[in-house]
């Protein structure tokens, strides 16, 4: 039954449909599955039971003919989407006993596409952090680790190793910064954040509202798309989600790419980059190259400026993101002298170390006499750095990069944990793409010398994610990646 | 534009943080540490550039006005810390 | 203009003030979210998880606020800005469930407006309008019910408010009261605000200063809030000036402050000073892209515009005759004036004022009933002023029939019908009566024609006598100064 396990979304499906195999089967394998890596820490809520019982549904509806695009897929959920009636608590100890009332939007397309939902994964603490060691929950350890145990990249990175591990078919995640395709870099995974706008954000817990995008975590490019389809479109309830028509992803797979322009953008090579990366870059741009793409050079000038335009904004709007969690009408409280001190308290024994930084950063921004020098500034880079992207595509059609500078490094890494600057700089290469709003896609490209997955980015233009999955498709075949 | 303890204080304060008196020193320095770098902005020359306020350039679009939401005072509680009659409870707030 | 200067022995000051008016808009769910907006439902009940400011929740702007906006914009003959923007407004308190108040900042949808206050001697003058903008209200918490607890109901958070922002405009309390007064008409008239102050659906701060007459400096003001009744606000601000003068003429400073008002005694008391707290890290609110305004949609705003008090103000003193004081008066309301033009149609309109404003208004007074439900309509009023103009009934009748229909609720055609009422207007029946009554009084008859004129009073009141009070007094006054020489 482990062999299940091992299927991507769509052979799944395939077999599900000829009834080879039956939906309760397949989410029990997973199951087992969790049980058996439960070292990873990738689940910070389980829900076996209710995914059984989905599971039991779905194979009656394959039974009647009635069975829906996802029926019967077991889920991996971020817990940063709301799921109504089950444990929603971002990782974070203030809402550690949280219970919505409500469901997301995405995961209700998820639900209603007849997708099983096996439990809620681990994340950074309210999605801030790139090594998911913010997590009230402790740590998600990466299921690539040797003898030292690594990071799984983050904010998503319970669910990146969930899928790595074999313990979801599947999974949601969502990036503001890198937070989706990071972690996918890790873990040997692949993931994609779409277009700002494309899956509405009702119910996702926010960091940063104008960087806040959910996406999918998937073992395959194929299966990104499925998955994607099911969570993308318009929903009212999402003031910035977009009416921009959502095409059928999949639709993309196979498609020539020959002519295509493929962007490398010059100022993605900065020192310090591990060489073996560079040498992937070169691999990748081959790939393509051989499928009758055409790499052309380009210039984001703006680049360098991203990781501090970032690191004012997110925090920015998280700080204000973050008031509500006062203690008074869900979350933890703990009393005080008065309402002050009831806040005070509250807030302070419940939020961790990285989102207070971020918390008290993102105050002091937007705090009278600073907001010109620090938030506005901020926010004009912010459209140089999407102005630059412009221009780029008018030479290209798709950019190739990294996704990250490095390869997953240890759990408690010093350099990293002495300065959190050292952190923010592994994001470098996927917030220019959050900061202008744009679809990227991350994907296995090989192993390093150590034996770690590295991963690399494909940028499209704005709701162009058919160009990034018929690029992806084919540097996927060409790099003929094994999955762990 | 390095800060002081006291800045320090006065930010805590507004986002109902505490930061205790043995860390102030420490929070200071981390603080001036991101300032610094995040400072790097200031080398960009932005005159003329209007920030960016939407990246879609979607505009707002505006719900009908129809009742929804609501009566269902329960769902709004059910993860209260504390409730009385109905009511969110906090201790008393001297208006 | 009516001068408001405080003179001591010192010196003569004058008073600056402007005001910033909050209106909760009339909609049926709340600007950011689906909840109703009914007051006095159960505690919590009128709740949505947005309003809650629940993990995961995003606001959804309301149509029908922007319209409302829109429409007061044009009635406050103001700019309406095409292109608007909300902000968020940081800050913690018990009744702002999202640690912010959602509301517009720099860029808001109503900008430079002004509207003309008439005063009580004659004049009138204009009051500019800064800015006027949108955004949620804040929740009602209950203080008073427990002495170590606060309790949070948050029927209120979110219901759509405008906030009006004057300029510093005001030199007097009346004009501000005047101000008050006529924006309170405005927003009826519109239906965009209930304009209830003591109910809280429209709520005053005041910002008050004063400085030494003829001179034009600004100094340190002091901000009244939340004052709920026109007479309060102005007799915070009567109290306020008088109260900084005082400080000056001792040779104190005065700091930028926040006042509340206390109505029991009618005194200003202090809340705190400007401080740090008061930093509230205003930034585009994230969550919701910029509103921008069509043409189409000014335009059909436009088109639906009801006319304003001071044009239907006019029309009365142009078209129908009225005295400008009566028309001040029947246009303050919109429903006072649309009863006065229903009554008045295709009747003497000055006299349909008269009754209107006389026995009318005094029927409801005793009645303590709303001109919606008076027994009178507006039909039967007009028609009873038919009756009178047209010589059907006397005055003196008339009061007689608008008390029966005061009771009844009938019309006055029937009620002068059935009882008999008409007035006798036939010469040849009042002469029979009069003739009956000169044979019969023949003493008096000598007596007047001897030079006691005095008597002809009691002649008319005879004749009246006999009629039943239909005789028409006019017909009877002409017919016994004939008779009787």
């Amino acid at each position: 039954m482990s062999e299940l396990v091992e299927l991507t979304v769509s052979e799944s499906l395939k077999k599900l449909r000829n009834k080879e195999i039956s939906a309760v089967e397949l989410t029990q394998a997973y199951i087992n599955k969790m049980q058996d890596n439960a070292k990873y820490n990738a689940y910070v809520t389980l829900n076996e039971e209710k995914a059984l019982e989905q599971a039991k549904e779905a194979d009656k509806r394959y039974q009647n003919g009635t069975n829906r695009p996802l029926e019967g897929i077991a889920l991996g959920i971020k817990d940063l989407f709301c799921t109504k009636g089950l444990r929603t608590t971002a990782c974070s100890h203030i809402i550690d006993n949280f219970i919505p009332q409500y469901e997301s939007t995405v995961t209700q397309n998820l639900l209603d596409d007849g997708a099983v939902f096996l439990g809620k994964l681990n994340l950074d603490e309210f999605a801030m952090g790139g090594s998911n060691e913010t997590s009230y929950f402790g740590p998600v350890v990466n299921p690539w680790s040797k003898e030292t145990k690594l990071v799984a990249g983050g904010s998503s990175g319970g669910s990146a190793a969930a899928v790595a591990a074999k313990m979801c078919a599947a999974a949601t995640g969502t990036d503001t910064g890198g937070s989706i395709r990071e972690p996918a870099a890790f873990c040997g995974v692949t993931g994609i954040k779409p277009t700002y706008g494309r899956c509405s954000r009702y119910g996702i817990i926010a960091f940063a509202s104008s960087l806040d995008q959910a996406g999918p975590i998937c073992k395959d490019v194929a299966d990104c798309a499925l998955l994607l389809n099911s969570m993308a479109g318009y929903d009212a309830k999402d003031s910035t989600s977009s009416k921009v028509e959502v095409p059928d992803f999949s639709a993309f797979l196979g498609k020539d790419i020959k002519g295509l322009k493929v962007g490398i953008p010059n100022e993605y090579r900065i020192d310090g980059m591990n060489e073996e990366i560079v040498t992937y870059w070169d691999k990748a741009a081959e790939i393509l190259k051989n499928a009758g793409a055409e790499i052309v050079s380009i210039s984001l000038p703006h680049t360098k400026y991203a990781l501090p335009t970032y690191y004012v904004i997110a925090p920015a709007e998280a700080s204000s993101n973050l008031s509500r969690y006062d203690g008074v009408r869900y979350g933890n409280r703990v009393d005080g002298n008065g309402l002050d001190e009831l806040y005070t308290n509250s807030r302070t024994s419940g939020f961790g170390k990285e989102v207070k930084r971020r918390i008290l950063i993102g105050t002091y921004v937007l705090s009278a006499g600073y907001y010109d020098a620090y938030y506005l500034k901020a926010q004009k880079v912010r459209q140089l750095i999407k102005n630059d992207f412009d221009k780029a595509f008018e030479k290209c059609d798709v950019i190739l990069t990294p996704t990250s500078p490095i390869e997953p490094f240890a759990i408690g890494d010093k350099k990293m944990l002495e300065n959190p600057i050292n952190m923010y700089l592994n994001d470098v290469f996927t917030v220019s793409v959050n900061l202008a709003g744009l679809p990227a896609m991350s994907l296995p490209i090989g192993l390093s010398k150590n034996g770690l997955p590295l991963g690399m980015q494909l940028i499209g233009k704005p709701f162009d994610e058919g160009t990034v999955f018929k690029t992806a498709y084919q540097l996927e075949r060409g790099a003929n990646f094994v999955r762990m | 534009m390095a800060i002081d303890n006291n800045t320090v204080r006065q930010i805590a304060f507004l986002a109902k943080l505490k930061v205790e008196p043995d860390k102030l020193e420490e929070t200071k320095e981390e603080f001036n540490k991101i300032l610094a770098w995040v400072e790097e902005l200031r080398e960009v020359n932005t005159d003329n550039v209007e920030p960016l306020v939407s990246v879609n350039n979607e505009s707002l679009t505006l719900r009908e006005d129809k009742i929804s939401a609501g009566h269902n005072a329960k769902e709004i509680l059910a993860n209260a810390p504390a409730q009385e009659f109905g009511y969110f409870v906090v201790p008393k707030v001297v208006e | 203009m009516a001068e408001y200067i405080i003179t001591t022995e010192k010196g003569k000051w004058e008073v600056i003030c402007g005001l910033e008016i909050h209106c909760q808009i009339i909609s049926k769910s709340k600007i950011f979210s689906g909840a109703s907006t009914e007051f006095g439902d159960d505690v919590n009940e009128n709740v949505s998880f947005v309003d809650a400011g629940m993990p995961g929740m995003l606001p959804t702007l309301n149509e029908e606020c922007v319209h409302q906006a829109v429409k007061t914009g044009l009635g406050l003959n103001a700019v309406i800005n095409k292109y608007s923007q909300f902000s968020r407004k940081n800050y913690f308190y018990a009744d702002l469930p999202q640690g912010y108040q959602i509301t517009q900042f720099e860029y808001p949808i109503v900008g430079e407006g002004a509207i003309d206050v008439d005063l009580s001697d004659g004049t009138s003058k204009t009051i500019r309008i800064e800015r006027m903008h949108i955004e949620q209200d804040a929740a009602k918490s209950i203080h008073d019910m427990s002495p170590t607890k606060s309790f949070i109901d948050l029927n209120r958070a979110g219901v759509g408010l405008m906030e009006i922002v004057t300029k510093p405009d005001f030199r007097s309390p009346e004009e501000a009261g005047a101000f008050l007064k006529k924006l309170r008409s405005i927003v009826r008239y519109l239906g965009t605000c209930d304009g209830n102050m003591d109910e809280g659906s429209m709520r005053c701060d005041a910002s008050i200063s004063v400085r030494p007459l003829g001179s034009d400096e600004l100094r340190p003001r002091a901000e009244v809030k939340n004052v709920n009744s026109v007479k309060f606000v102005m007799q915070a601000i009567e109290y306020e000036a008088k109260r900084q003068v005082e400080l000056y003429e001792k040779g104190e400073t005065i700091e930028q402050q926040t006042r509340q008002f206390d109505s029991v005694n009618g005194v200003t008391k202090f809340m705190r000073k400007k401080e740090f707290s008061d930093d509230y890290r205003y930034f585009p609110e994230p969550d919701l892209p910029p509103l921008i305004l069509t043409d189409e949609f000014i335009n059909k705003v436009k088109s639906e515009l009801v006319e304003l008090p001071d044009a239907k103000k006019a029309r009365f003193v142009k078209d129908l005759g009225l005295t400008t004081y009566d028309a001040t008066v029947i246009c303050e309301n919109k429903e006072t004036a649309d009863f006065f033009e229903k009554a008045a149609k295709g009747h003497d309109a000055k006299k349909v004022a008269n009754w209107l404003m006389g026995d009318f208004f005094a029927m409801l007074n005793e009645k303590k009933k709303e001109l919606k439900d008076s027994p009178v309509t507006a039909e039967n009023l007009g028609a009873l002023v038919e009756l009178i103009t047209t010589n059907v009934i006397n005055g003196k009748t008339a009061k007689d029939v608008f008390a029966i229909m005061a009771e009844t609720g009938e019309n006055p055609e029937k009620i002068v019908e059935e009882k008999g009422l008409k007035q006798v207007t036939d010469t040849g029946a009042i002469e029979k009566l009069i003739d009956d009554l000169l044979a019969t009084a023949a003493d008096n008859v000598a007596a007047y024609r001897g030079g006691k004129v005095g008597l002809f009073g009691w002649f008319v009141g005879q004749v009246m006598k006999q009629s039943q009070g239909k005789a028409n007094p006019q017909v009877v006054n002409e017919l016994l100064k004939k008779k009787l020489g």
